[in-house]
């Protein structure tokens, strides 16, 4: 705005700076007080929205789950839950029964799909060290082909009890999650395609297994600390 | 609009502008981008137009308030500055209202902000009209938006699902056409939609010349 | 110096041959094609071709109707656009959705453009286009050939109701035919790597659309309507040498993955779709040098989509690909106009 004054006499009648600038605070305030208060009113709703959300989510992969926790399993142990992720940690949710004790823990994997990337939340039981469960949270991928990753029977057989034993220096998944052909698997860390929307069926394992790769060897040495609901810890 | 000249248009003609001889979709072609991308279903159609039609009076009110006192030098800077505050309010809404609602409209809330419709009505009749006039042209440029908005999202949403509004027509057996829910099938249908009100403006009558001129085909 | 100049529009008209008489040709070289397929698939075919003939008959006589055109019946055009569209589509193609594939190949691929000749795309390839977009599950279920029941009862998709979504014909498809896979060669080669061989293809022994199976009676056909010259020989042989030389490059850079150029020439739609599909008037270029520029890109193209897309098959795509780009073929190798000095350097 300070330009307008530096240049020389234009043939418009040229606005004096202070008025612009009076105005734009005036509006810029108005603005400012509209969007505090929005933000004020919507802060509860939105964020009882995101708890119900998150625990219809959880609890649709570990059967039986009655409150979830939100937890950050980082290289210096696990902590509880925040906004912001640091790096090197990864966040995942501990879902309790009405009792308090343990169901499962559950953590989302992320990985490119046909269109776009498939967002998967899966549940992992600390005792049978395998996934039990697999839920999609977001995909846009074809309707009627890549939607079989929620819909196909024999495709969700393959997540009731995935392997994903840790190595014995506890670094790394004994055996990485692999995606193999329809038809042809064999061992208990396989996950079996579907035919016809093999692309889908294999960013669901892709993100498992990234996500496994990286959260189980935070967690399992640690998982003692989340056996039971926050707050009830003992000291 | 109220050139030297122009017959002074009537509160009632500014309400049916937006609904039908200005049509944000079907006449005026804009805002195609939320068009066609989130009108997969009836629901989420009619969200997207309720949602741009808040921001659309809103911010054509405030705007037709200090229309006065703002300096032509920066009236796009201020447009933008409240479309942009109302469309975050918006955001806060919706997330308030269903979360599911706003992931599936996505990043489409926050491009309201850069939908043309909003901005060209905020210059060319918010910031030239009082307040009530401004408001209830952009009352009925905001029904006549989502009314397109539906009119694809009904379509698509019997064809892509066999339902309206979740509820199920044709029974569990229904064949999806899975092109409605693509892409494609929005140029399809906006196509479609298209041919049938050029034919319907083609068999009535035309106006009298002279009488109205068309305005804000140059936003793209 | 006179040179004979040679003008060509679309259609294509050789001195004493009507758009009508050629047209009715191309009819006659497909029926045997149609009558294959019938023997093949029964009566399921049966009602496959003629529902899509006769929809886009009538979708063709209500358009000249709305749009006020003259009748366009009487140029068989609409005839050959069914009848191709029908060959395209897996014998076991719902009935339903046949209509609706011939309806958008007359108005969305014939005439929103303003009728024959005046179309970018081949209406038959714009109409499968449709439905392999819309019913991406129903397009790829194959039946078998040669079921010992096929004239006496209907592939249970056939007669599905309208809008309504087909039986899964999987366990009929293995009673009709032990070890039926319902994979065709070229997805059975994908996804599996078994090679179908040549004699399964000339013999119509292989899972496919209706009139993809008989080799042998395509070429005929083709042969047929290249030595009348109602088609331009240069074409299919542009699109089958390209093909051929495409998969022999990379059968020699990696022989394990990818097989002979005999199985890409053979296999799924390249035959039809090269001889009856890509050499379609109005949507080829014109000029000589054209042509095979136009041939050798669908050729091409179909291989790599082949190979590396997520579909089984290219060749409706390519040549969709070779419609959109024809016009510009045709700009940039537009003949030298008469008395045009070309300016040498010395």
């Amino acid at each position: 705005m300070s330009e307008q004054q530096t240049i020389a006499p234009s043939p418009a009648p040229v606005t004096p700076s202070a008025a612009m600038i009076r105005t734009l605070g005036i509006v810029a305030s108005i603005c400012g007080a509209l969007i505090v208060s929005a933000y004020q009113i919507t802060l509860e709703p939105v964020a009882a929205n995101k708890k119900i959300a998150l625990e219809r989510a959880v609890f649709k992969v570990i059967p039986g789950a009655a409150s979830v926790t939100e937890y950050l399993a980082t290289p210096g142990g696990i902590q509880l839950g925040s906004d912001t992720v640091p790096a090197g940690a990864v966040k995942f949710y501990a879902a309790y029964d009405q009792a308090g004790a343990l169901k499962g823990i559950a953590a989302e994997g992320a990985a490119k799909g046909y269109a776009d990337v498939v967002r998967v939340l899966y549940a992992y039981s600390p005792e049978k060290q395998a996934i039990t469960g697999v839920g999609v949270i977001s995909m846009r991928e074809t309707p009627g082909i890549g939607d079989k990753i929620y819909t196909d029977k024999n495709y969700l057989k393959n997540f009731e009890a995935l392997d994903v034993r840790l190595s014995a220096d506890l670094k790394s998944l004994a055996n990485a999650v692999k995606v193999v052909k329809h038809g042809t698997k064999k061992n208990p860390w396989e996950i079996d395609a579907i035919a016809g929307a093999t692309v889908t069926s294999k960013a669901v394992g892709r993100g498992i297994n990234e996500s496994a790769q990286k959260l189980l060897p935070l967690l399992v040495p640690h998982v003692d600390n989340v056996s039971r609901p926050s707050g009830r810890q003992s000291p | 609009m109220s050139l030297p000249g122009q017959a002074v248009p009537s509160l009632m003609e500014e309400f049916l502008e937006g609904i039908w001889k200005q049509n944000p979709v079907f006449v005026m072609v804009l805002g195609m981008c939320p068009t066609l991308a989130v009108t997969v279903s009836a629901m989420n159609a009619v969200s997207m137009g309720l949602a741009t039609a808040f921001v659309l009076v809103t911010s054509c009110l405030l705007i037709s308030l200090v229309r006065n006192i703002v300096p032509s030098e920066v009236r796009i800077a201020t447009y933008i500055l409240i479309i942009a505050t109302f469309v975050t309010v918006v955001d806060y809404a919706i997330q308030a209202i269903s979360l599911a609602m706003y992931d599936a409209l996505g990043a489409f809330i926050q491009l309201i902000v850069v939908n043309c419709i909003i901005l060209g009505r905020a210059e060319a009749h918010a910031a030239k009209n009082p307040p009530m006039k401004a408001t209830i042209n952009a009352v009925g440029m905001g029904i006549g938006f989502t009314i397109g908005l539906f009119a694809l999202g009904s379509v698509r949403e019997i064809f892509g699902a066999g339902k309206l509004f979740g509820i199920s027509l044709f029974g569990p057996d229904f064949q999806p056409w899975v092109v409605m829910v693509l892409p494609p099938g929005g140029f399809f249908v906006l196509g479609g939609w298209l041919l049938l009100f050029n034919w319907l403006k083609s068999r009535t009558p035309p106006a009298p010349a002279g009488v109205k001129v068309s305005e804000g085909h140059a936003h793209v | 110096m006179r040179e004979r100049i040679e003008l060509r529009t679309a259609p294509h008209i050789v001195q004493g041959n009507s758009v009508e008489r050629i047209m009715l040709h191309v009819v006659l070289a497909l029926l045997p094609i149609a009558g294959f397929s019938v023997w093949q698939y029964g009566i399921s075919a049966m009602a496959l071709i003629l529902t899509v003939t006769l929809t886009c008959v009538a979708t063709e006589r209500l358009m000249n109707h709305l749009m006020g055109t003259p009748n366009s019946l009487t140029d068989w055009s609409a005839t050959i656009t069914g009848l191709l569209l029908a060959l395209t589509l897996p014998p076991a193609f719902p009935l339903w959705m046949a209509v609706i594939a011939a309806i958008a190949a007359i108005v969305l691929g014939k005439f929103l453009f303003g009728g024959i000749g005046n179309n970018i795309f081949n209406p038959a390839l714009v109409g499968r286009a449709f439905v392999q977009a819309a019913f991406p599950v129903s397009i790829s279920t194959w039946a078998p050939a040669f079921s010992s029941h096929r004239f006496s009862e209907f592939i249970p998709t056939t007669l599905t109701l309208p809008l309504m979504t087909p039986p899964d014909i999987s366990v009929w498809a293995k009673q009709a035919l032990d070890g039926f896979t319902g994979a065709t060669p070229l997805a059975r080669w994908k996804f599996e790597n078994v090679l179908a061989t040549p004699h399964d293809f000339l013999t119509g022994a292989v899972t496919a659309s209706a009139g993809e199976t008989s080799a042998i009676l395509i070429l005929l056909g083709g042969l047929y309507l290249a030595a009348r010259r109602f088609l331009d020989w240069r074409i299919p042989v542009a699109v089958l040498l390209s093909a051929a030389l495409t998969a022999w490059a990379f059968q020699l850079y990696n022989p394990v993955r990818f097989p002979d150029p005999l199985f890409v020439m053979l296999s799924g739609g390249l035959l039809i779709g090269a001889i009856f599909m890509a050499t379609d008037m109005a949507t080829s270029p014109v000029t000589p040098k054209g042509v095979w520029i136009y041939g050798a890109l669908i050729g091409v193209v179909t291989v790599i989509i082949r190979y590396f897309g997520g579909l089984t098959e290219g060749v409706m795509y390519a040549i969709l690909i070779g419609n959109a780009l024809a016009p510009l073929i045709d700009q940039v190798t537009r003949p030298r106009v008469f008395g045009e000095i070309k300016v040498k350097k010395s």
